[in-house]
C-alpha cells in the first residue's frame, strides 16, 4: 500500500553544497589553494607596509606609525575606527588560516593512513624537494612564530615584549628586534615562510586545475619569485635593525 | 656481474616481513631486472629455498603487471621503463640493490614482492568506462576529434595501472592514475555523456582507498608512460564542475 503522507514529504535536505564539497579531500585541496591565495596576498601586503619602516619619520611621527594608524581608520568617515581593519581583514583572515589548517590536518591524516606501513628502505626522491616534503613543518614553525609575533608586536603581552607601547609601532619592532634570540626566532620564521611559499604558490595552480600550455611553464618561476620577493621583503626589517639603518 | 641483493620477503598478507640477502653471480648486463630475479629464483629452487614472489605478464611494458621499488625507486634507476624493461647494464658490477614491494594500504603484499592492485579496478568500475549501445561500427568521421584532443588523450591512454605512482607518492595518492583515466575519456567526445558522472564517482571512489595529491610530482617521473601531471589539474577542475552539474541534474540519476 503507498503510503501518501510520507510520499509527500518534501525530501530530507541535502547537505549544502559548499559543505559536501569541502568534506572530499579534492574539495579540501580546492580550500587550501584558496585559503592560500589569501594568505599569500595578506603577506604580500604586510611586506610591502613593512617598509615604511625604512621612510623614518616625518614631522615628528614615524611614517610606519602613521600606516598603523592608517590601518585602523580605513574606511572612516564612512565606517567606525577598526571596523573595515575587523571585518575586511582581521575576521577573513583568521577564517583563511583556520581552514588552512583544519583542512592541512585532516589531509595529513588521510595521507598518513594510505601508507600505514612505512618503505624499510631509503627512498630516491626525483621530483618531491625539499619545500615540498616540509610543508606540514614550515607551516607549524609559522603558525608558532604567528602567536609569538601576535604577543609581541600587535597585542604587547609584557612577558613577550616588556617595552610594548601601543601605537608606537617603529619604537615596538626597534626594541623587540633588538633582543638577539627573538632576532634569530624572526630570521628563522621568515626563512620558513619562503619554504611554504616555494612550494604553496606553485601547488596552488594545480589544486585549482589552473592549467594551460600556454603559461604552465611561469608556474613555478611565479612561485620561486613570489617567496623571493616577499621574504627579502620581509628580512630587510632585520637586516636593517642589524646593520644600524633602523634605530 | 656480481651484485648482492636485498629483498623483502613475506610469507603472506598481514604477517611479518623482513629483508633477506641474496649474491647473485654470473649476471650478464643483457638480462632484463626480471631475468635476473628468474636466474636467481632458479638457483633458490635448486637449493631446496622458495622463489622470490614477483609480478609479471607480458614483459614487453604495456601490462602493467611488473613493480618494485628498486634502491628506493618505482620501477628502479632508468625512467620512463617498467621493471621488466629495465637492464642490468644500468647496474655495476659489485653494487647492493635493495627490492622492496609498492607500499600502500589500498595495495596490500599478497607475497614477498607482490602486492593486490585491486582497488585500481574499483577505481575504474566508478566510471573509467564508456557506454556504447553495441552493433555495426559507426562511419568514423561522423565525429572529428581535433588532432591536439586526440593526442592528449592517447597519452593519458597509455596508462598502464601499473601502480608506480601510488608507490613514488610520498601521500599513497592516486591521483595520476585516476587522472589518466578519467582524461583519456573525458577529453573524447565519446565519453562526454557520461562525463561529469565519472568524474564525480571515480575521484570520490579514489578517495575511499588513497590519500590526496600535495603535488610533489613524485609520480611523474616514476611513471614508465610518462603520464604527465596535467592530467590531475583537469581532474580536479572537472571534479569541482562535475559537483555543481550534477547537483543541478539533482534527483535525476
Amino acid at each position: 500500500m503507498l503510503n501518501l503522507r510520507r510520499a509527500r514529504r518534501r525530501p530530507a535536505r541535502r547537505t549544502p553544497w559548499i559543505v559536501s564539497i569541502y568534506r572530499t579531500d579534492t574539495g579540501k585541496k580546492y580550500a587550501m589553494a584558496i585559503s592560500g591565495v589569501f594568505l599569500l596576498l595578506f603577506v604580500l601586503g604586510h611586506m610591502i607596509g613593512n617598509l615604511h619602516v625604512f621612510e623614518g619619520a616625518h614631522g615628528g611621527t614615524f611614517r610606519i606609525d602613521e600606516y598603523g594608524e592608517a590601518l585602523r581608520d580605513l574606511g572612516e568617515p564612512l565606517f567606525p575606527r577598526t571596523l573595515v581593519l575587523w571585518a575586511f581583514l582581521r575576521v577573513p583572515l583568521m577564517a583563511a588560516f583556520l581552514i588552512h589548517i583544519h583542512a592541512a590536518v585532516a589531509l595529513t591524516r588521510s595521507n598518513r593512513a594510505a601508507r600505514e606501513t612505512k618503505y624499510q628502505s631509503p627512498r630516491d626522491y626525483l621530483a618531491a624537494g625539499y619545500a615540498s616534503r616540509t610543508m606540514r613543518w614550515s607551516g607549524v614553525i609559522v603558525l608558532l612564530f604567528l602567536a609569538w609575533h601576535l604577543a609581541d608586536l600587535t597585542i604587547g603581552v609584557e612577558a613577550v615584549n616588556p617595552e610594548f607601547v601601543r601605537g608606537s609601532v617603529y619604537h615596538n619592532l626597534v626594541s623587540s628586534l633588538s633582543r638577539w634570540p627573538v632576532w634569530i626566532l624572526y630570521v628563522a620564521a621568515q626563512v620558513a615562510l619562503a619554504f611554504h611559499i616555494w612550494h604553496g604558490a606553485w601547488s596552488l595552480f594545480q589544486s585549482l586545475g589552473i592549467n594551460n600550455p600556454r603559461f604552465n611553464r611561469f608556474r613555478r618561476t611565479f612561485a620561486h619569485a613570489f617567496a623571493t620577493v616577499v621574504v627579502a621583503g620581509f628580512l630587510a626589517v632585520p637586516a636593517g635593525v642589524a646593520l644600524g639603518v633602523v634605530s | 656481474m656480481h651484485l648482492t641483493l636485498r629483498v623483502w620477503r613475506q610469507d603472506g598478507p598481514g604477517v611479518e616481513g623482513r629483508f633477506e640477502t641474496y649474491e647473485a653471480a654470473g649476471i650478464h648486463e643483457d638480462m632484463s631486472f626480471l631475468e635476473m630475479l628468474d636466474l636467481v629464483n632458479e638457483r633458490l629452487v635448486t637449493g631446496g629455498r622458495d622463489p622470490i614472489a614477483f609480478d609479471h605478464d607480458c614483459r614487453e611494458g604495456i601490462c602493467g603487471s611488473c613493480g618494485m621499488m628498486i634502491d628506493g625507486r618505482a620501477h628502479g634507476p632508468q625512467g620512463r621503463t617498467a621493471t621488466c624493461q629495465l637492464h642490468m647494464r644500468e647496474f655495476s658490477d659489485g653494487d647492493t640493490i635493495v627490492i622492496e614491494p609498492w607500499r600502500a594500504t589500498s595495495f596490500p603484499i599478497v607475497r614477498d614482492l607482490v602486492v593486490d592492485r585491486g582497488t585500481f579496478d574499483r577505481i575504474i568500475e566508478a566510471g573509467g568506462y564508456i557506454s556504447a549501445p553495441t552493433g555495426s561500427a559507426p562511419e568514423a568521421n561522423l565525429t572529428p576529434v581535433p588532432k591536439e584532443t586526440s593526442d592528449a588523450a592517447m597519452d593519458a591512454a597509455a596508462c598502464i595501472g601499473c601502480g608506480a605512482c601510488v608507490a613514488a607518492c610520498p601521500n599513497g595518492a592516486a591521483q595520476l592514475f585516476t587522472a589518466a583515466k578519467v582524461a583519456h575519456l573525458n577529453l573524447l567526445p565519446q565519453g562526454q555523456p557520461e562525463r561529469w558522472m565519472r568524474v564525480e564517482r571515480m575521484v570520490e571512489t579514489m578517495e575511499e582507498y588513497f590519500g590526496s595529491c600535495t603535488n610533489h610530482g613524485e609520480c611523474e617521473p616514476a611513471c614508465p608512460k610518462e603520464i604527465s601531471l596535467d592530467n590531475i589539474a583537469l581532474m580536479n577542475r572537472d571534479y569541482l564542475l562535475s559537483k555543481m552539474r550534477n547537483r543541478r541534474l539533482g534527483g535525476q540519476r
